[in-house]
């Protein structure tokens, strides 16, 4: 446990090196955001008909969208992929630690430094200057923080999973090019899922990706209380169990059938 | 002169394909990675549509003409200026140095150098976009339609190829790239897919006059839909429009000389 809690602060402590390019990546999407507030805003303006979510809800979405995007952008730990590739990956096996759950604690470390980087000036600059609203509820605020966190454990399960899929070289960089503009459309970065078509929300409950930055969003906002809150939470909870299981198990197979060339 | 550079430009492109194709699977692999991004962001637009119907009076294959106009300059120019790009790295490591050794201009060395093949995936989405917008209206493809919607993506092309280039100019002064410059690009492509019409007036003056965006789709688009302009521009002005982009190419080449002037190697 020691060790794994050495990797996760030390590579957290090292990407936070990195204050400079956060910054420039705040600027960035606080543009980005910019745009997007104006578009929905067009949208809102032209149409009088009830929507599910209400433009000053549709603009607080994504102000948190741009401070969290990091929770919903897949990319694979690129040293992992090396490692596999050069063969290195032998080393790594020798070591007396679990390999995924190294694997794991790098892709939640990887993830948690960047995302807190930019989170924190976007949080203050929409929030003073550009409408964010403040959470519901204290209460609400609480569950949001706890929420995020189960949303960033879901997001870390899901690198791994995509990162033990590189033992198969070629397919597993196929399905890593292909997941994650999916997963990214899937989480409700691009389009508020609540704005999406009326026949795709049963499909949208069911499936993990809501678990990314929806969920966190909505209970921020107060939509989502009391039980409905808690059984959103156990969804999340769900979802990075069932990954965290299949990572482990397709990790098994691919040391299997791994071949390290020497020399 | 201009043949002979024309031949050279053939031949460092064979070879920047060359080598991209070495990994066929892979480039396959990406390219669908790129049309599935730019893919499902327009999907999720008309999904936008279906629930509010319009946006300031534009319908949805209006606005697929401005996204699809804005995507096609955007993937074209990504792809063929590739080399200004990654050109921090060239500064860095000292590589521009050769570059100013060979008996071409470096603009044109660096352009040569590379011909990113990928960004065909957003090409042929931003592609099938403006075909099925232009579908959904009467006649649409007249010859006049053809030429000016043709001016208005190499207006385009010119206008972001312009912005390229003053990011890499920057690193003259700066050795780092400067990322503040996407929010000119990348956010100009995000903002132009809509007319600018639906924006505020300071933000709308922005991609008019200082990175004039709104040049090379919503001016030429009026006289393509032959729509009157609430700003207020005639069918000659609209016509003339996209060479907007060109002056603006012109002006930022001006600024890379400047560049190459000053330039004093990092030594490394």
């Amino acid at each position: 446990m020691k060790a794994y809690r050495a990797i996760l602060v030390s590579r957290f402590l090292s990407l936070l090196q990195y204050r400079a390019a956060a910054l420039a990546g705040v600027g960035t999407q606080l543009f980005f955001g910019l745009v997007r507030v104006m578009i929905y805003d067009g949208f809102y303006r032209s149409s009088t008909s009830p929507q599910p979510m209400t433009v000053d809800q549709v603009v607080t979405y994504i102000w948190l969208g741009q401070a969290m995007l990091l929770l919903a952008m897949f990319d694979v730990d690129k040293d992992v992929a090396a490692m596999i590739r050069s063969g290195n990956v032998a080393y790594e096996m020798t070591r007396p630690l679990d390999l995924y759950t190294v694997w794991f604690t790098r892709a939640l470390s990887g993830r948690a430094a960047p995302l807190l980087m930019r989170s924190i000036p976007i949080f203050v600059v929409s929030g003073l200057f550009l409408g964010l609203r403040a959470p519901a509820s204290l209460s609400a605020g609480l569950l949001f923080v706890i929420s995020s966190f189960a949303g960033l454990l879901l997001a870390a399960s899901l690198v791994a999973l995509m990162t033990v899929c590189l033992f198969w070289t070629l397919s597993g960089e196929g399905i890593n090019r292909l997941a994650a503009p999916a997963i990214f459309f899937l989480s409700g970065i691009v389009i508020p899922l609540p704005l999406f078509p009326d026949w795709m929300q049963s499909l949208l409950a069911v499936l993990p990706f809501r678990g990314l930055i929806n969920t966190p969003f909505r209970i921020y906002m107060g939509v989502l209380t009391g039980a409905a809150a808690g059984g959103a939470l156990m969804h999340q909870i769900a979802w990075v169990i069932v990954f965290i299981l299949l990572g482990r198990m397709i990790l098994i197979r691919g040391v299997k059938r791994l071949v390290v060339q020497g020399g | 002169m201009i043949f002979n550079s024309l031949r050279l430009y053939q031949s460092y492109v064979a070879v920047s394909m060359r080598s991209q194709m070495q990994y066929r699977a892979s480039f396959v692999m990406r390219a669908i990675g790129h049309f599935l991004v730019t893919g499902t962001e327009f999907l999720g637009f008309v999904a936008l549509f279906k629930r509010f119907g319009q946006i300031q009076g534009w319908t949805l294959p209006q606005m697929g003409l401005f996204y699809s106009i804005i995507s096609l300059s955007f993937a074209t120019t990504e792809a063929v200026m590739r080399g200004f790009d990654t050109f921090p790295n060239m500064i860095k490591s000292g590589d521009f140095d050769r570059y100013l050794l060979r008996p071409r201009s470096t603009a044109f060395q660096i352009l040569a150098q590379d011909l990113q093949l990928m960004r065909i995936g957003r090409f042929s989405q931003a592609l099938i976009v403006l075909f099925w917008s232009a579908a959904q209206f009467n006649s649409f493809w007249t010859p006049a339609n053809m030429i000016l919607v043709f001016m208005a993506i190499a207006g385009g092309v010119c206008l972001f190829g312009g912005l390229f280039v003053l990011q890499a100019t920057l690193c003259f002064w700066t050795t780092e790239s400067l990322e503040i410059v996407n929010c000119a690009t990348y956010g100009g492509v995000e903002t132009a897919q809509f007319p600018v019409t639906i924006y505020r007036p300071w933000f709308r003056a922005i991609f008019t006059f200082v990175i004039p965006l709104a040049t090379v789709n919503y001016f030429p688009l009026h006289a393509v839909l032959n729509l009157k302009d609430a700003l207020g521009s005639t069918p000659l002005l609209q016509w003339l429009s996209p060479l907007a982009g060109v002056v603006f190419l012109i002006v930022c080449l001006q600024c890379w000389r400047i560049g190459v002037r000053r330039y004093s190697s990092t030594g490394s």
